[in-house]
């Protein structure tokens, strides 16, 4: 039965969605979308791209314009929620009202891993999650600044990028052997490292940072192997931990996030969660997964939009991702693991690569630099029926829009 | 101006911008279904095709590289396809009328 109120928790990408899609589904009730942060609510990743690079304008950041939450009837609740009565249907907030709800959408995302060193709490030591995060950031990377990125995943390399174009110094540290080892095969990664190394970045692998020096404000870090190196500024993303605490206190199960079932339900059916804070078991690798992108957040709203409105199928969208660093547009189709293996087809542009991953010798995934084409055409392959043998695509002269014209036979989408 | 969205159901959706947005912010902002806009304006996603009106081809311009490797291999594609996050709009586009693809 479609319920006649929604409350949303979290004005991120997948909250702010469901609301969108519940009204594009001709849901006629109420919904009100809590958002906890300052201002209206916004999108994340141009944080560490154009909006860091000064190139985006502060209404651009905005995931929707203030007067359609109006004009879509979407009550914006500026405040935090701080308690589920799920015996009661409702919802408490931090300014002392409560929500009723018949259906509770939780999309509270995710917050910085702490770092976990001495002198983590100096001034110039800062994540990347928020705009506040961004606007302090921005103000603060000039020329000739030193800064020490703790951990090369695609924020801390975002990041960099932008630091390095604006010609500070950028020194990165991560503890694997290789930038993005989780995201992306070796290929990928060196392929991203070496135009890193280019821009003027420095790399330290297998390394940790562990202890920032300085009084009141950061002046250098120490690294694992006993060096010190100057920094004004230390950057950090060493991942992230699911935003479960609500969730948690009111007795939903949770595994790694919150735990969904297949139709994004946690262990209370009146309440879905979703994005960043939900695991969910994945169609596409056959085990319980949470992941960072939008993609992920605004197709799990959609869903959970269409099931309130009487759809009934399982959630099995196709993960996709992008990334922009310098003038890399990194895209990703599909979802590997790290054990799946990887074929570096030959691509005539220098600048660009394509490595597809297979788990035995089926395509899971594509990973592309600089092949937007590619990334498509990828994304409807892995959505049809079936894509070319790890030994197609091995031959020399392999190109997947050739063999796409020849074999491709996937339904399309 | 006025932007006449055509939408995969053939009605058609007449709606105000104020000119220096892109077409798909446009769209979003005004709730057009078929228009998601995933990537934020990157095309990066593919998710806000349009096939631009013959009579609106010339002024909308051409498109940029990036967004001709992505249609190049973008289901549904014809020679009016625009991604419309590659769309600004301007006085001059007063009247634009593009048709929703959907994905
Ligand atoms: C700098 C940066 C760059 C990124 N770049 C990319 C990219 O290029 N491509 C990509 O696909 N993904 C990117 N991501 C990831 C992407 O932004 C996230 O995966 C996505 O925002 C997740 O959406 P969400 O709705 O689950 O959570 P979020 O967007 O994190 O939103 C959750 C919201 O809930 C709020 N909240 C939590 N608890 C409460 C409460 N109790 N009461 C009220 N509000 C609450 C939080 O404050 C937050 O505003 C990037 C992320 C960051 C930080």
């Amino acid at each position: 039965m479609t319920p006649a109120s929604v409350v949303i928790v979290g004005a991120g990408a997948g909250g702010a969605q469901a609301a969108a899609s519940l009204r594009q589904g001709g849901f006629e009730g109420s919904i009100s979308l809590v958002h906890g942060e300052p201002g209206l609510p916004y999108q994340r990743p141009p944080l560490s791209k154009a909006y860091l690079l000064g190139r985006l304008e502060a209404r651009k950041l905005l995931l929707r314009q203030e007067h359609w939450y109006a004009k879509q009837r979407v009550d914006l609740v500026l405040d935090r929620a701080v308690a589920i009565d799920r015996a009661g249907h409702q919802v408490h907030l931090a300014g002392g009202s409560s929500l009723s709800y018949d259906h509770l959408i939780l999309a509270t995302g995710s917050r910085n891993r702490e770092l976990p060193v001495p002198g983590a709490h100096l001034d110039g030591v800062i994540g990347m999650r928020t705009r506040a995060d961004a606007d302090e950031l921005a103000g603060r990377i000039r020329e000739g600044v030193e800064v020490v990125v703790a951990g090369a995943g695609f924020i801390g390399l975002e990041f960099a990028a932008v630091a390095a174009a604006h010609g500070a110094a950028v020194h990165v540290l991560e503890l694997a052997d290789r930038p993005m080892a989780r995201a992306v095969s070796e290929p990928t990664a060196q392929f991203i490292r070496r135009a890193h190394e280019e821009w003027g970045v420095r790399f330290d692998f297998g390394q940790a940072l562990t202890a920032i020096d300085g009084e009141g404000r950061v002046t250098g870090v120490e690294t694992g192997d006993g060096r010190r190196l100057p920094a004004d500024l230390v950057v950090y993303g060493i991942g992230v931990v699911p935003d479960t605490v609500l969730a948690e206190e009111a007795g939903l199960a949770i595994e790694n996030g919150i735990r969904v079932d297949d139709r994004l339900l946690t262990s209370d059916p009146d309440i879905s969660a979703i994005g960043d804070a939900a695991s969910f078991p994945s169609a596409h690798t056959g085990g319980r997964v949470r992941l960072e992108s939008v993609q992920n957040a605004v197709d799990q709203a959609r869903h959970v939009a269409a099931r309130l409105m009487g759809a009934s199928i399982g959630y099995d969208a196709l993960p996709w991702f992008w990334s922009d660093q310098g003038d890399l547009k990194i895209q990703i189709a599909g979802l590997a693991e790290v054990t799946d293996s990887a074929v570096e087809v030959a691509v005539p542009e220098p600048r660009a690569t394509c490595v597809l991953r297979y788990r035995g010798d089926r395509l899971v995934a594509v990973e592309t630099v600089n092949r937007p084409g590619d990334h498509v055409l990828a994304r409807r392959i892995l959505a049809g029926t079936g894509g070319p043998s790890p030994e197609e695509a091995s031959a020399p002269s392999f190109d997947l829009t050739r063999w796409h014209e020849a074999y491709g036979l996937a339904p399309t989408g | 101006m006025n932007v006449t969205f055509t939408l995969q159901d053939q009605t058609s959706r007449t709606v105000e911008a104020e000119p220096g947005w892109k077409l798909m912010e446009v769209a979003v902002d005004n709730a057009i279904p078929g228009i998601d806009g995933d990537c934020g304006g990157e095309a990066a996603c593919a998710t806000c095709h349009v096939y631009v009106a013959p009579e609106w081809r010339d002024a909308t311009g051409e498109r940029t590289d990036l967004e001709q490797a992505m249609l190049a291999s973008t289901f549904g594609v014809r020679e009016n396809s625009r991604l419309s996050c590659q769309i600004e709009t301007s006085e001059e586009l007063d009247g634009l009328s593009v048709e929703v693809v959907g994905s």
